[in-house]
């Protein structure tokens, strides 16, 4: 049942103007689902989840209070979305529109 | 009063170890007091002694001791992988992960993280929140007062004393400096001292990026506008070598010293070229040679500067500045040690064809020359404490000129974003920035650099905003100039052309007029000496003096007092009659 919305989930994700890929990591890193290929799934994995940690830990540091909820990072070439939750992490890759 | 204490030894106890005993107290002597001295003194009262009441402050400067910082990379292994799970085999990654899916919580969260997700997504398809609204703006041009800093110091790692002489921009974006180091002062070549020249890299001061070792300490060098690897340098012994950076630090290619300079090479240009392989050198011996990197055995041509246009290698010119713009690459010009500034045209057949017209130029060796990027018809040359701005119209005398200034310059180029403004430097270590529209006096912004003298100075192409320093114990500056010294104004252009018109109008018309009294001068002094009747002598003379405002002015003032005293000497004496005519009524 809930795997069948997890894949709807997915794929209206996917169907989204702009989206380029995803990728749903877990705790360790690793790369549980990925629409990329295998080079590029690892680098991805790996880094961000890295950068993710880092600034999770600066809310954190700054403002004991607070949590990080969702952080964007715009590049020239797409823009990158990370939503980090306690167990897993979802990553999105949109284009971004030059109008 | 001599304290004195005697004692005596026998010579056989000499050398005999001492016995140390201890011995009651003895006055040796006793001053008391006197009294009477007091008499020689008075009590001072009242005394003034200066009290200030502050926190006393003392001054101490701490520098940190330098960070260095290296870049290194790591490689990042695949983990993160439970033990029992090998994450090379791909049926065990993928069973893994089969597992995760299955998980509860896995659901759960994906519902979520996929809900937020796309959230943001339909943000962002929705509005463009980097839109640039006005992107046709120009930037206004904010009147603040210019500034220069200093960004980053290279030193010459090793510490003799080099004079750092040259210096050339990476061709490719600011990114890094070749700057060639050599000790220039005469015979004080040791054979300990340091040959090797240097590419720094702008970010990183501490370390040069390349060391370049070639046979002979380098006077100058240039990066290939063509090929960003290659660079042209020419020795303190004459020869010519290049270098390629993927090939390393020696030189890959050097010139016979056969054929090469006699003196060091104290200009190397890289020439506009089909195959962008050539490159000529000029030298104090009075030689400019034409290379091909391709067969540096001997010059492709050769010229003597000789001005007479004789070719006679005795009576030329020791050259210390080239000048070449790409956009026209038959001509050149060439600065001389002697001061004289000749331009060239290499399309000649023989040596008299190739020197064109000679600038009487300055006092003294000419140590920069460089045509305006934007009118290329006036250039600016460096010598003799000033900096004067030429156009090419005119053979006998610049156009503009600074007053002299205390210390000698060594290095002057004109910006290549902004068509008033040039940099000079000079032997007390300032770098001076001169806009022409806006104070010819004196320089717009002057920076003390560094304490001692300043060799050369290099501007980055194409912004005009890093300006490279290079100091007489090695040590190049990296200074930054403010906005508003690198981006032009609307109208700059045309008011600097205005200007160079102007001037160049005012002085011809000053030689123009030059040229006619010194004709009328001879033919005045042929009239005189030939048989000619004195009258139209005369007449031609006092044409002359009419024609010279000062004397006739002279004359005019001596004829009107002439006449003022004339006339009171009689109503002087009109008045003695009148007054003896009274007198003599009255009486």
């Amino acid at each position: 049942m809930t795997q069948a919305e997890v894949d709807d989930t997915l794929k209206r994700i996917q169907e989204h103007k702009g989206v380029q890929g995803y990728l749903i990591i877990n705790n360790d890193g690793i790369p549980i689902r990925s629409n990329l290929d295998a080079s590029l799934t690892q680098q991805y994995a790996a880094l961000i989840k890295s950068l993710s940690d880092k600034a999770r830990s600066t809310i954190r540091e700054i403002d004991p209070t607070n949590e990080l909820v969702f952080f964007r990072m715009r590049t020239k070439k797409h823009e990158i979305l990370v939503a980090p939750e306690k167990e897993y992490t979802m990553i999105v890759l949109q284009a971004t529109d030059v109008q | 009063m001599d304290i004195q204490y005697v004692y005596t030894k026998k010579r056989a106890e000499f050398g005999r170890q001492v016995h140390f005993t201890d011995r009651p107290v003895e006055i040796v002597a006793d001053i008391q007091p006197n009294p009477e001295l007091i008499q020689e003194y008075v009590a001072r009262n009242p005394v003034d002694i200066g009290v200030q009441n502050v926190r006393e402050f003392s001054e101490h400067w701490v520098n940190t001791v330098r960070f260095e910082t290296e870049n290194r990379g790591i490689n990042h292994v695949e983990g993160g992988w439970p033990k029992d799970v090998n994450s090379l085999e791909p049926d065990q990654t993928s069973r893994f992960r089969k597992k995760t899916e299955k998980e509860d919580g896995y659901g759960r969260a994906i519902l979520s993280l996929g809900h937020s997700i796309e959230h943001t997504i339909k943000q962002n398809n929705a509005i463009d929140i980097y839109e640039n609204y006005f992107q046709n703006l120009e930037p206004d041009v904010v009147e603040e007062a210019p500034y220069a800093k200093t960004i980053n110091i290279y030193r010459d790692p090793h510490s003799t004393q080099r004079t750092a002489n040259h210096i050339s921009w990476y061709a490719d974006g600011p990114r890094k400096i070749a700057v060639s180091y050599c000790n220039l002062e005469f015979q004080s070549a040791t054979s300990d001292s340091f040959i090797d020249s240097y590419i720094w890299d702008i970010e990183n001061p501490t370390k040069p990026e390349l060391y370049l070792k070639p046979i002979s300490p380098l006077v100058c060098i240039e990066f290939n506008p063509k090929d960003t690897h290659q660079l042209a340098g020419g020795c303190y012994n004459g020869q010519v070598c290049i270098f390629d950076t993927r090939k390393g630090s020696t030189a890959v290619e050097q010139s016979l010293i056969e054929n090469s300079h006699r003196d060091p090479a104290y200009k190397v240009i890289w020439l506009q070229s089909k195959s962008g392989t050539e490159f000529f050198s000029a030298s104090t011996d009075g030689k400019v040679l034409w290379w091909d990197t391709r067969k540096l055995s001997e010059p492709v041509e050769t010229l003597i500067l000789d001005i007479e246009k004789k070719g006679r290698i005795e009576n030329a010119l020791g050259a210390m500045s080239l000048e070449y713009e790409p956009t026209m690459p038959t001509k050149f010009m060439v600065g001389t040690e002697q001061g004289r500034i000749i331009s060239c045209n290499r399309k000649g057949k023989n040596d008299a064809e190739k020197i064109g017209s000679v600038f009487p130029g300055h006092w003294g060796p000419v140590y920069a020359l460089q045509r305006h990027p934007n009118f290329t018809k006036n250039f600016l040359s460096v010598g003799d404490w000033t900096v004067r701005i030429w156009s090419e119209e005119l053979r006998d005398d610049c156009i503009m000129w600074t007053k002299p200034s205390m210390h000698t310059i060594t290095d002057a180029q004109w910006s290549p974003t902004r068509s008033s403004i040039f940099y000079t430097t000079k032997m007390d270590g300032t770098l001076d920035v001169w806009d022409i529209l806006f104070k010819q006096n004196e320089p717009t912004l002057s920076m003390q650099v560094v304490d001692e003298p300043l060799h050369c100075l290099r501007v980055q192409e194409s912004q005009g905003r890093l300006i490279a320093c290079g100091s007489q114990n090695g040590t190049v500056t990296l200074v930054e100039v403010s906005d508003n010294l690198c981006t032009q104004g609307k109208s700059e252009k045309t008011l600097v052309s205005g200007m160079f018109d102007r001037e160049t109008r005012r002085a011809k018309i000053l030689e123009a007029r030059g040229r006619a009294k010194r004709d009328a001068r001879t033919k005045s002094a042929q009239g005189e000496k030939g048989e000619k009747p004195t009258t139209e002598g005369g007449t031609g003379e006092s044409d002359l003096k009419e024609a010279d405002p000062i004397d006739k002015a002279e004359k005019d003032f001596w004829k009107i007092i002439e006449e003022e005293k004339r006339r009171r000497d009689r109503k002087f004496v009109a008045d003695d009659e009148k007054a003896a005519g009274e007198s003599g009524a009255v009486t």
